[in-house]
């Protein structure tokens, strides 16, 4: 299979290597087209979000007002903080120049001058590996005034985060930039209308805009039968947990869970049972061990098992491990993570958060789970922004999924 | 206070962004590399530089987990227990830390030398179990590798 992302090429990260295996044509290729030309292209391919959303990009796109005197902007969004989530930090590692090339070719697409590149504060030497690839595509004139010779001048800029998950969350994430505190706003206005300093404004995940010289090079139709076909590409699986060979794995999307556990991550350590695996980042449903088999990794296939692709960021838990002890530890990083904008997510996170200890320590009572998934619904859809429902889709489908194991545990305690 | 070179650097930062109250995470930055930490006076100088309220600025400041309103150690080690770490081995790694340092989470050694902090994910679940040092990544970790690990600081 070939990667589009992340391929087997070493010394990627220079330029001089990267425009070697044809890099930088895409964006040539690119500003010889109309913006709606490019934008259609994008919507051909079906490509859709990898931040976790799987929104469609080229009708993400579609949304820019083409016709406004206002500064437009566009914002890659690298804050990659969902737990068990790793896989942008590989393309600031490894290939850093596609998504600058894909960077501009979006700039030019969507009529922005300015691009920030989000980047978690913790990543120090991933923010430093991507600004030397930055540097070296400024030195080149790939970045500036009259790139590559042409009428259109952009520019591209890291912003760093500072330790928040928040800032992952597209409103939050402008606010970060602005230099405001970072609590998401409200929808509408949605950011292509309403967005940094009140401008059209289009966030893209780091994943998502390193397809794009890909789509452009190839074609929107050939990238489209790549994978499952309502959600094609390829995907970066990182695979953590208790598995032999953790890491990210590119392959289209529709593979397999079991063929990414056991023929690419080497399997359960140990030879154990999967009791759980948690499929995209820790806010999205788990799947229990006895559901995986036939099972595809795409966004409608999760559907049929109740949960989503999310940042295809893969947990695999063994039979050993105590349910609770993960739930309460996922708990607890919602409850830490909570701007503390919205009351239900501010108080439920905590209150779930007491709970769970409770039943950790021993102490829990039977009304327990029917109270936490009480609390759960009242969070959810109750909140400014989606962090409301990260934190209680872990806790409201985990009892739903593990009820049993759970009851016999407080029981047993009693 | 700051001087003219610095105060250049502060300039270039500004450009980035339309509005310069935009330059307040990276100027944030920069006076924590300078100082270790966010002062009060620092906050007043950044308000006069920016043209932000300094209660604003406060307010930033104290959101953020990677601001510090407080000196801490030389070396700000964090060990990360989020589940991939702790399916890794993470909270005997913690232990071992607490060990090897004398001090529990949250503390900093008489010396001033280590500041020990719990955090959230570090992105690094492929390389589980993680620890940050200053923010660079020492992965993979073992409880056998932490002895040389902190011999190599000091």
């Amino acid at each position: 299979m070939e990667k589009l992302i992340l391929p087997d090429i070493k010394g990627l990260q220079s330029i001089s290597v990267y425009e070697g295996i044809g890099g930088y044509t895409a964006i040539k290729k690119a500003l010889k087209m109309t913006p709606n030309e490019i934008i259609d292209e994008v919507k051909k391919s079906n490509l859709r979000g990898r931040g976790g959303a799987c929104f469609p990009t080229g009708l993400k796109w579609s949304f820019m007002p083409q016709n406004t005197d206002k500064p437009k902007y566009l914002c890659v969004n690298g804050d990659e903080s969902e737990p068990a989530s790793f896989k942008d930090r590989q393309i600031f590692e490894f290939n850093p120049h596609q998504l600058i090339e894909g960077t501009l070719i979006a700039a030019y697409a969507l009529g922005v001058k300015t691009s920030y590149i989000y980047i978690r504060g913790e990543y120090l030497s991933w923010i430093e590996m991507l600004q030397k690839a930055i540097d070296e595509a400024y030195e080149k004139n790939y970045i500036g005034k009259n790139i590559f010779n042409s009428n259109f001048s952009t520019d591209i800029y890291i912003h760093r985060g500072a330790g928040a998950y928040i800032c992952g969350e597209e409103s939050s994430l402008m606010n970060s930039i602005e230099g405001l505190r970072p609590y998401p706003r409200n929808k509408p206005p949605f950011p292509a209308q309403n967005g940094l300093w009140g401008c059209p404004t289009t966030i893209n995940n780091v994943e998502t805009i390193t397809n794009i010289p890909v789509i452009i090079n190839k074609g929107g139709e050939w990238f489209s039968k790549i994978g499952a076909e309502k959600h094609p590409g390829t995907l970066l699986y990182g695979v953590s947990g208790n598995v032999n060979k953790p890491g990210v794995y590119e392959l289209p999307t529709g593979t397999l869970l079991t063929d990414i556990i056991y023929k690419y991550a080497g399997g359960v350590k140990g030879d154990k049972k999967i009791k759980m695996i948690i499929p995209g980042g820790t806010s999205m449903p788990p799947i229990r061990g006895d559901e995986i088999e036939n099972l595809k990794m795409d966004a409608e296939s999760l559907k049929s098992v109740g949960s989503a692709i999310g940042t295809a960021g893969i947990v695999v838990i063994d039979e050993t491990v105590d349910i609770i002890k993960i739930l309460t530890r996922i708990t607890k990083f919602y409850w830490h993570e909570s701007c503390g904008q919205c009351t239900p997510c501010r108080e439920g996170t905590g209150w779930m958060l007491k709970i769970l200890e409770r039943i950790e320590r021993g102490e829990g009572v039977s009304s327990d789970l029917d109270l936490l998934v009480e609390i759960a619904n009242n969070i959810e859809g109750n909140t400014v922004c989606a962090l409301g429902d990260a934190a209680a889709w872990p806790v409201k489908f985990t009892i739903k999924k593990f009820r049993k194991e759970i009851e016999e545990r407080i029981y047993k305690s009693c | 206070m700051i001087n003219e070179e610095e105060l250049l650097k502060i300039e270039n930062i500004k450009r980035k962004y339309p509005d310069s109250k935009a330059a307040l995470m990276p100027v944030l930055y920069f006076f924590q590399e300078k100082y270790g930490f966010i002062s009060d006076d620092s906050i007043k100088e950044i308000s006069q530089l920016l043209k932000i309220s300094e209660v604003d600025i406060k307010g930033v400041v104290s959101f953020y987990e990677m601001f510090h309103e407080k000196p801490k150690g030389k070396y700000i080690v964090q060990v990360c227990t989020n589940i991939s770490c702790m399916l890794c081995n993470s909270e005997n790694i913690l232990k071992a830390v607490e060990k090897k340092l004398g001090i529990k989470c949250g503390e900093t050694t008489k010396d001033n030398l280590f500041t020990l902090e719990e955090v959230e994910c570090l992105g690094s679940c492929g390389t589980a179990p993680v620890i940050s040092i200053n923010n660079r990544y020492y992965e993979n970790m073992t409880e056998e590798k932490i002895n040389s690990l902190f011999d190599n600081l000091k």
